[in-house]
Order: C-alpha cells, then structure tokens, then sequence
C-alpha cells in the first residue's frame, strides 16, 4: 500500500510534474478536470472539450501505478498513487480521441480506455 | 513496396508472406528449415462470450504442429503464454500448467515472455519456470536475438537490455541473417491501443546497418505486417481470442464468439527460412 504523501512534498511533486509536462503557453486560466485512475478505468471515461481551448487533466491513482496516454494530443504520465499528475493540452480539430492506460496493469488493462470528445 | 523486402506469394491453407533480401549472402550460407510461431495462447484466460472452448484450444494447436507431416526444427511462442493475475501462486501454477498443455509438442520448443506473463511481478515467476527474458540463440546460420519488452509495467526495453543489445549487435556481422523475436510491436503501430513499444525505435535503429533483419512478435492477436526502412515486423494471430484489427473500433476489442465460426481469427504460424527469405504461412486454428 503506498504511504501518504505529506501536503508540501504533494504540492512540489504536482508543480514538478506540471513543469515536466505543461507547454509554456496556455497554462494560464484553464479549466481543471479531474480525473481518478483505478483497476480497470478512468473516471470520467468520456471528456467533453471545445477545440482551441486549453485544459488541465489532474489525474490521480487510487490503487497502484497506472499510465496515461492521449497519442493525439502527444501527453503521457505515469499515474502513482499518492502522486497526483498535471497535464494540459489544447485540442486542434474536432473528432474522437482515444487515451489509454499505458502502463500495464492487470487482468482488464485492455479496457482502461476513455475518450476525448472534442466539439 | 520493394520486392526484394516484402514479397506476398500464393499460400495453402493460409497467406504467405516472405521478407528478406536475398542476394546479399553471408559467409557461412544459411542452411534452410522452418519454425512454427505460437504467441498469445493466453493460458488461464476465461470468457465465454469470446471463446467458450478456452481450456481446449491449446491441446489443439499443439495437435495441429504435432500433425505437420515434417516436424519444424522449434517452436517459437512469443509471450502471453498465460493470462495475467494478481496472485503470484495463481500466476505460477498457470505457467506450470501451460508447460504441461506443450510438453506433447514433438519439436523443440523455445519460449519468452508476454506482459501477461512478466509484467506485474518483473519476470519473476517467469525466470524461475522458463529462464531469461532475453537472450540470443543461433540455428543453422540465422542468428536469433528475444529482445523483452514487456517485463516492466511501461511498455519499454529499457536502458539495460539496449545496452546489452548494442554491445551484443556490435560483435556481429552486418550481412549476417537475424530474426529478432518480441512481444510487442517495436515500432508505433497504435499508440491509442497501447500498441507500441516506447523505446523501440531505438532497437529498431540499432538493428537497421544490418541488411536481413525479420521481426516475428504477437500481441495484437491478428496478422499484421509492417516495414521500417527495410526491416520486416509479422505479428501472427492467437489460437485463444482474436482481437480487432488494428484502428476498425474505437477501443481495442476482443471480437466475439461467432458459433456459426467457432474458430474464426484464431491461428499459428510457420516459418521457414531459405534463400534468404523467411516465408511465413499464417495458418488458421481449424477443429
């Protein structure tokens, strides 16, 4: 079971992991959605975004390590309870977008999937 | 496509495809033979709606490779032997079980890993029952390297093991024929399947100044076939489910039953290697 994380470590881990992860533009005044990652899904599974709008995805684990990966957006993040993760994107064109699990997870890993819906 | 590379032939029973490049011979010439790959066989795997018969699809592929009229010089599985649990006792006991369902394999058999297998627990079980993860072996002058791309929880080689592979590919001659054999696809084939190996493309680049490479893997549970530059990547179908063909839905599915088809998509491979081709015949599960 992983240990909790001390409220001043988590707010450095969720800048680092932002820092890491977050374009240098667009990071200001986007909308949050939070996100929970756990045997075998992601909730939400179906995320409404409006094209040219940037986002900001925090994720969290709420079992052991999982992975998170939009190919058509190109971010990804290891998901680690006790850690949780920040990453923004901006879609650019309407459609379907898949993200995935990506780090192996189990007997139902295939089906930790969702879907970006992008207006 | 070059022909040369990438040849599709007329096939009995199944589809034949041949990748090579013949003509660029090596000193010690190759002496031809064949193999049969096996992947995906899923062990322990459960689930109706998709193959109500689990628990005999693997006596029966290991019948149909038994009945071939020439035996093949090995037998390849390439990973996912079993399905995964949590239970390390579970995991243990199905990889025992899945070595007992191929002890009646007349060939030699050779294996590695899957994720299903070796990822949750880093190959753990895994080594104790079949040995390494990877490793490099020759026959009749093709040099074969398993490269594992699946023993950790991301999808990656590793710094480690690309090492070792740089040293290892370092020693070798640059004509030589090899057959690297992986789990995973190494290139991106899906991404937003998880079909990708992250630090693949740098395997890949190591083994492109070698002119005959061929790269036999499973994982996707369907025929795919794929050039990057002039090396050729096969994935073969799986005797225990077939999934959809890559980007057909819009999540990876595992496709359904059909009882008027019970075995539908599901299949094995020969290979056989002459000439400098390595000619594939996808061959499907029959009852």
């Amino acid at each position: 079971m992983a240990r909790p994380v001390p409220l001043v470590r988590r707010r450095l881990l969720l800048a680092l992991a932002g820092a890491s992860l977050l374009p240098a533009a667009g990071s200001r005044g986007a909308g949050t959605i939070r996100m929970t990652a756990e045997k075998f899904k992601f909730t939400p599974q179906e995320i409404r975004l409006k094209r040219g709008e940037t986002v900001a995805l925090e994720l969290v684990s709420l079992d052991r390590l999982h992975g998170f990966s939009a190919p058509d957006f190109g971010v990804r993040a290891d998901v680690i309870p006790g850690r949780p993760v920040r990453l923004e994107l901006t879609p650019t064109r309407a459609g379907e977008f898949t993200f995935v699990c990506d780090n192996f997870c189990g007997d139902d890993h295939d089906e930790m999937s969702g879907t970006f819906v992008v207006d | 496509m070059d022909r040369r590379e990438f040849v599709k032939l007329a096939g009995l029973g199944g589809v034949v495809f041949a990748s090579g490049l013949p003509g660029y011979a090596h000193a010690q010439k190759p002496e031809d033979f064949f193999f049969v790959q096996l992947t995906d066989t899923h062990w322990g795997y459960k689930n109706d709606s998709v193959n109500p018969d689990a628990g005999q699809t693997l006596k029966r592929v290991v019948a149909a490779v038994n009945g071939l009229a020439v035996q093949p010089d090995f037998v390849m599985f390439t990973g996912d032997l079993t399905q995964t649990t949590d239970d390390p006792k579970v995991r243990r006991q199905r990889l025992a079980e899945f070595r007992e369902q191929v002890a009646p394999l007349r060939a030699r058999v050779r294996f590695m890993a899957g994720e299903h297998d070796a990822s949750l627990d880093g190959g753990e079980a895994y080594k104790e029952l079949f040995g390494e993860l990877y490793y490099t072996f020759d026959h009749k002058g093709v040099h074969f390297i398993v490269i594992d791309n699946i023993s950790d929880r991301a999808p990656i080689i590793g710094e480690k093991q690309l090492g070792w592979l740089r040293a290892h590919l370092a020693t070798r001659d640059r004509n030589e024929r090899i057959v690297v054999l992986t789990h995973r696809p190494l290139f991106d084939l899906y991404p937003q399947w998880d079909w990708a190996t992250r630090d693949g493309a740098q395997a890949i680049e190591m083994l492109m100044p070698f002119r005959n490479v061929t790269v036999f893997y499973g994982h996707i549970h369907h025929e795919y076939h794929h050039l990057t530059g002039h090396i050729a990547h096969h994935a073969a179908m799986s005797p225990m489910f077939p999934l959809a063909p890559v980007g057909t839905m819009p999540k990876k599915t595992q496709m359904p039953w059909d009882a008027a088809a019970p075995l539908k998509g599901l299949g094995w491979r020969t290979v056989k290697s002459a000439d400098g081709f390595m000619q594939m015949n996808d061959i499907p599960l029959r009852g």
